[in-house]
């Protein structure tokens, strides 16, 4: 081959190449091009925000500040003389923070034992399908119909209280209204309103355990009980991981049951973070400051992914 | 070995035992059943009451006379139809915008080798972890920029192309043997051919998925709509329920019976495609 060939059949595989591509691109381009607009830019502009200074008005208003909209959330001034409590019992992040926490830490195990109780009731039973719908049916009920059904029910003269005092228990305060149970409020609903989607993965993953063991297992003379903790759990514990960091990021992101229950109220006592992103940009309007905390809730939500990503290899390895 | 081959008789053979195990766990179920569905029925019977009654002390379940007319109440005091309407049309150009781009997408990404492939699905990657409450505030100043601020249309470009459509369809599309586009190629088929005859009647299933997780996603989507839509015009039902209920905080039989419309058009699809749903989940394990 002459070096003019090899030139020209060079030429005409990049032209095929470039085809190639240009095709790939057709094929991509709807969905990257709202995607890249509307999602990667406001993205990008979110980290950006969160070091400017910039309370509504036009473009002209937005001022560099540094790091200053990170000083006024953490009350940097205040905390370095008044230490950390201070920080969590009046700074408004704090508070957020600390109440996410809370209501991560008590709903997660709790929808987990939950979700995990049904699967194994439902495991190979008869009428197995009508009972993972009626379970699962509270994950695509509307939230505001939900949510506002249940704060009716723990009203002060509701039917929950109306048990709770038939049991002898004396409590007749509306829950929402109520500083410490108004987020056990919100847990109930949310435990409530998930265990059946976290039953489903279960569901799912208790078919994965393998019959041979729990075959040994009975051989070996062990019971039910002994049978589930010795191989069921072992064999679920990847999906629970999954389940409790998945569980973990949405948790932090709670909005729609505070929102619609209890606004953050009574006082700050259900305030949570995007429950303060959110009056931070739309009530009162100070941009660079709710774009600061969004970064914290990112950061959290990304430590969760990392921790995620991590161990999905290390499973896959096993 | 004697032994434990007895003790394995005796735990096969002994039918009481196992009889008592299953009705414990049925009663069980059933009662566990009941909590999770009455909030539904409360909701249903408060609908059907005068407001004083909801709240009567003993709680009565079934009404004493069930006065059907809240139900035609309601439609005169809010503009449900509107609402509806509004829903009805972003739930569907979204489920449509979604499953079409995406599915397209992740044909490019599972089955087409090209440059920078990689690069333009990590930032897919990057993103789908990036909570949307994080850039909600960014989003929400471009798109008021762009006068698309109380629109229905703001909804609809917020929702219609997010990554996670594209992840589903992608993992389904690979696992479709890529000999057989090879086998269309050779045959003569283009790229979009393969994707049109071949792909697409392929990955039914996963398509179905998508499409009610999009549409119960959009439709029961509150956040959103309570940013972007102020008009009683544009609202939708979530947040037309949520206008109702700040109006008329005591009128709880008609709330209820809002309540009870807002939610028949999602269970309807629900017990429809459930099965889609349910294997849908299972399988990607992903939460829109």
């Amino acid at each position: 081959m002459s070096y003019g060939e090899i030139k020209r059949a060079h030429a005409r595989m990049s032209r095929v190449e470039r085809k190639k591509t240009l095709v790939a691109y057709s094929f991509l381009a709807p969905n990257y091009l709202g995607f890249a607009i509307f999602t990667l830019v406001p993205v990008v502009c979110a980290i950006a925000l969160s070091f400017f200074e910039w309370n509504g008005g036009d473009i002209s208003k937005l001022r560099f500040v540094g790091f200053e909209n990170y000083a006024t959330i953490f009350n940097v001034k205040k905390i370095s003389q008044n230490g950390l409590g201070y920080f969590f019992n009046r700074v408004d992040l704090g508070i957020a923070l600390k109440n996410t926490m809370f209501y991560t830490i008590i709903t997660v195990p709790l929808t987990i034992v939950c979700a995990l109780a049904l699967a194994l009731l439902l495991n190979k039973i008869k009428g197995a399908v009508v009972f993972r719908t009626i379970f699962f049916f509270p994950y695509v009920a509307s939230m505001v119909a939900i949510c506002v059904c249940w704060s009716f029910m723990l009203m002060k003269d509701g039917p929950v209280n109306q048990m709770i005092m038939s049991l002898g228990i004396p409590f007749n305060k509306s829950w929402t209204a109520d500083s410490t149970m108004a987020m056990w409020a919100i847990i109930l609903v949310s435990v409530w309103r998930n265990m059946g989607y976290y039953m489903v993965l279960y569901l799912a993953a208790l078919q994965g355990v393998p019959k041979e063991l729990l075959e040994a297992a009975t051989v070996d003379g062990a019971g039910k009980w002994k049978q589930f903790l010795h191989v069921t759990l072992p064999q679920l514990r990847p999906t629970t991981f999954f389940v409790s960091v998945m569980m973990m990021i949405s948790c932090f992101k709670i909005y729609d049951v505070v929102a619609i229950m209890t606004e953050g109220g009574p006082g700050r006592s259900t305030k949570m973070l995007v429950t303060y992103i959110y009056d931070e940009a739309f009530v009162k309007i100070r941009y660079g400051q709710a774009s600061a905390i969004s970064m914290i809730l990112l950061v959290i939500v990304l430590i969760f992914t990392m921790i995620q990503f991590r161990s999905e290899k290390r499973f896959s390895n096993d | 070995m004697e032994r434990t081959l007895r003790q394995k008789q005796i735990r096969r053979t002994n039918p009481t035992a196992i009889r008592v195990v299953h009705v414990v766990v049925y009663i069980l179920l059933v009662a566990l059943a009941l909590f999770t569905l009455i909030p539904f029925v409360w909701m249903l019977s408060s609908s059907l009451k005068l407001d004083r009654e909801v709240f009567s002390y003993p709680i009565k379940w079934i009404p004493e006379t069930f006065r059907w007319e809240n139900y035609s109440l309601i439609w005169q005091k809010v503009p449900l139809l509107t609402y509806f309407k509004n829903t009805a049309f972003i739930a569907i150009v979204v489920t449509f915008l979604q499953t079409l781009t995406s599915s397209f997408a992740a044909y490019a990404f599972a089955k087409l080798e090209f440059r920078g492939r990689d690069t333009l699905f990590l930032c897919y990657i990057a993103t789908i972890a990036v909570p949307w409450q994080a850039y909600m505030l960014p989003q929400f100043i471009m798109m008021r920029s762009i006068g698309l601020y109380d629109t229905l249309w703001a909804m609809v470009v917020l929702q219609a192309f997010s990554a996670f459509g594209v992840f589903l369809m992608r993992q389904f599309y690979r696992g479709i043997p890529t000999e057989l586009c090879e086998a269309a190629r050779l045959d003569g088929l283009s790229e979009y051919g393969i994707w049109a005859r071949i792909m697409l009647p392929l990955s039914k299933a996963a398509i179905a998925t998508l499409i009610i997780f999009t549409f119960v996603g959009t439709w029961n989507d509150y956040m959103g709509p309570m940013i972007y839509l102020t008009k009683d015009l544009n609202k939708t039902v979530q947040v037309g329920l949520r206008r109702f209920i700040q109006e008329n905080s005591s009128d709880y039989h008609l709330i209820m019976a809002v309540s009870v419309c807002s939610l028949v058009p999602v269970s309807v699809v629900f017990l429809a495609l459930q099965k889609y749903f349910i294997e849908g989940i299972a399988t990607s394990g992903l939460k829109g």
